[in-house]
């Protein structure tokens, strides 16, 4: 261990993975960080186990960068570890900040989950179905697994966070200004803060052309040939980008795909998928009750649609069926 | 003793408050479940609002505004009207049963309606018995 060395973990909870390539998208960047820190754990890149993190001191690390939900007693038993040997805690992506998408889960209860992954999924084979149980005696001895929780939080429901970047995965150019920032270490924003990303709203951002905005039917992406000038919610494709925060080069507008959240809500905004819902209905072109719910059918899953990113964040949180 | 629901009743401020009004000063009487927050307008009702009711304890939340056609900003009760129903399908994939929530429009005039209204929501609510929503967050803050 370099003393002079700015000493970092990056670990993954719930995650895809795809949080920790995005720190490995900025290149040759990543070199120079390499070349200022310690990486004393990073799971995809390097080594690091958990017991040498165990036995360090309290906040002998500088920073960890957390990215993942917490789905498991592991996951939550690394946050808690993180933490403690850890000055500066960030949550990295929107699974760390918000839930993401693996708390779209939490629109099911622990046994409809295990009942579709486990015993009813087309891919097991017949006489094959078998549900986790955290310990399982074997000829050899005990097995242990991480205990599986009946829903999914963010993690500053676990742990006291400092910082929170968004996005699924966050925009490797913010990922490299947020790193270069700690790695000069520069004075660093208030604790709490949304760093690697505006106060703005994505539409403040969309260079698409915005007129009026009534619609007498709803579009799936692929159902219809957009027109690439013109703003995807006046065609009818719900796009989140009216309540969503700005800070990622609007790539999937100027990809001619939806906006879908993943930036999370506007500074003050409370629940997000509440936003998104309003500006959805919003457009609604008519004011007969029943053409409504017509028009409402081209909608198929306005909760999947209006917290993608953001259900663990929610009010409401979880389903209660 | 029976279990009384809690329900929060976002009243519009120039139909529906007027109509409550109306029911007390004829002095007709409802069930006193209703807790009661004026707004200027249905369309002021963010779903933020009825969320958050139901997350901090409500059993029940009732919206009442103006007729169709009679808002007194013209058009805010149709905006009412087309956000209400995505609502409903939100919230029932949260699990949240249908009765919990309910728009209901009440004119000025109709103070009778609004104690049958109110009478109606608290029977169904009660029927319900508590909202699981309080109970279970607080849950999983202890029990994972
Ligand atoms: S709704 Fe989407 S497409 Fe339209 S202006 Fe906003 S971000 Fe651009
Ligand atoms: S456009 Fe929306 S969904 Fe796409 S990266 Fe940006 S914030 Fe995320």
């Amino acid at each position: 261990m370099d003393k002079k060395k700015l000493q970092i973990a990056l670990y993954w909870g719930a995650a895809c993975g795809g949080c920790d390539v995005a720190v490995l998208d900025t290149n040759e960047f990543i070199l120079d960080v390499a070349a200022a820190c310690d990486i004393r754990m990073w799971p995809i890149a390097a080594d690091g186990k958990y017991k040498d993190i165990e036995a360090m001191a309290d906040g002998e690390l500088d920073l960890a960068i957390f990215n993942g939900a917490i789905r498991t007693s592991e996951n939550e038993h690394i946050a808690k570890l993180l933490r403690k040997k850890s000055k500066t805690m960030v949550a990295f992506g929107s699974c760390a900040h918000l839930g993401g998408i693996p708390a779209m889960a939490n629109q099911f209860n622990k046994e409809e989950i295990f009942e579709k992954a486990y015993l009813k999924n087309p891919s097991i084979q017949e006489g094959n179905a078998a549900v986790p149980t955290p310990h399982t005696r074997v000829e050899a001895g005990e097995l242990e697994i991480p205990v599986f929780y009946k829903r999914v939080y963010k993690l500053d429901d676990i742990v006291d966070v400092d910082y929170y970047l968004p996005g699924c995965p966050p925009a490797p150019e913010q990922v490299k200004a947020v790193l270069k920032l700690i790695v000069s270490g520069g004075p660093l924003p208030a604790k709490g803060s949304v760093v690697g990303a505006s106060d703005r709203a994505l539409c403040d951002d969309c260079q698409r052309k915005k007129e009026e905005k009534m619609v007498k039917q709803f579009h799936r992406p692929w159902q219809i040939l957009q027109d690439p000038e013109r703003c995807l919610m006046e065609q009818g494709i719900l796009c989140a980008g009216s309540a969503t925060r700005s800070g990622c080069g609007v790539r999937c507008p100027n990809s001619n795909m939806p906006c879908r959240g993943c930036y999370g809500p506007l500074p003050g905004v409370v629940d997000q998928g509440a936003k998104i819902l309003s500006a959805v209905s919003s457009i609604i072109d008519s004011k007969d009750p029943a053409e409504i719910e017509k028009i409402l059918e081209g909608i198929q899953d306005i909760t999947g649609y209006a917290y993608r990113f953001g259900m663990a964040a929610s009010l409401l949180q979880r389903s209660v069926r | 003793m029976g279990f009384e629901p809690r329900i929060v009743g976002f009243l519009c401020n120039w139909c529906s408050y007027t109509g409550a009004d109306l029911a007390g000063t004829s002095r007709i009487k409802y069930q006193p479940n209703v807790s009661v927050i004026r707004v200027m307008c249905s369309a002021r009702i963010d779903p933020t609002f009825v969320l958050k009711a139901l997350a901090t304890g409500a059993d029940g939340v009732i919206v009442c505004g103006c007729h169709p056609g009679d808002c007194h900003y013209s058009e805010g009760n149709y905006k009412t009207m087309r956000r209400f129903p995505l609502l409903k399908k939100m919230l029932k994939d949260f699990g949240v049963e249908e009765d919990r929530v309910r728009l209901e429009w009440v004119s000025a005039s109709e103070g009778q309606r609004f104690s049958e209204v109110i009478n109606e929501m608290t029977d169904k609510v009660r029927a319900l018995g508590p909202s699981r929503i309080r109970i279970s967050l607080d849950a999983d803050k202890v029990e994972r």
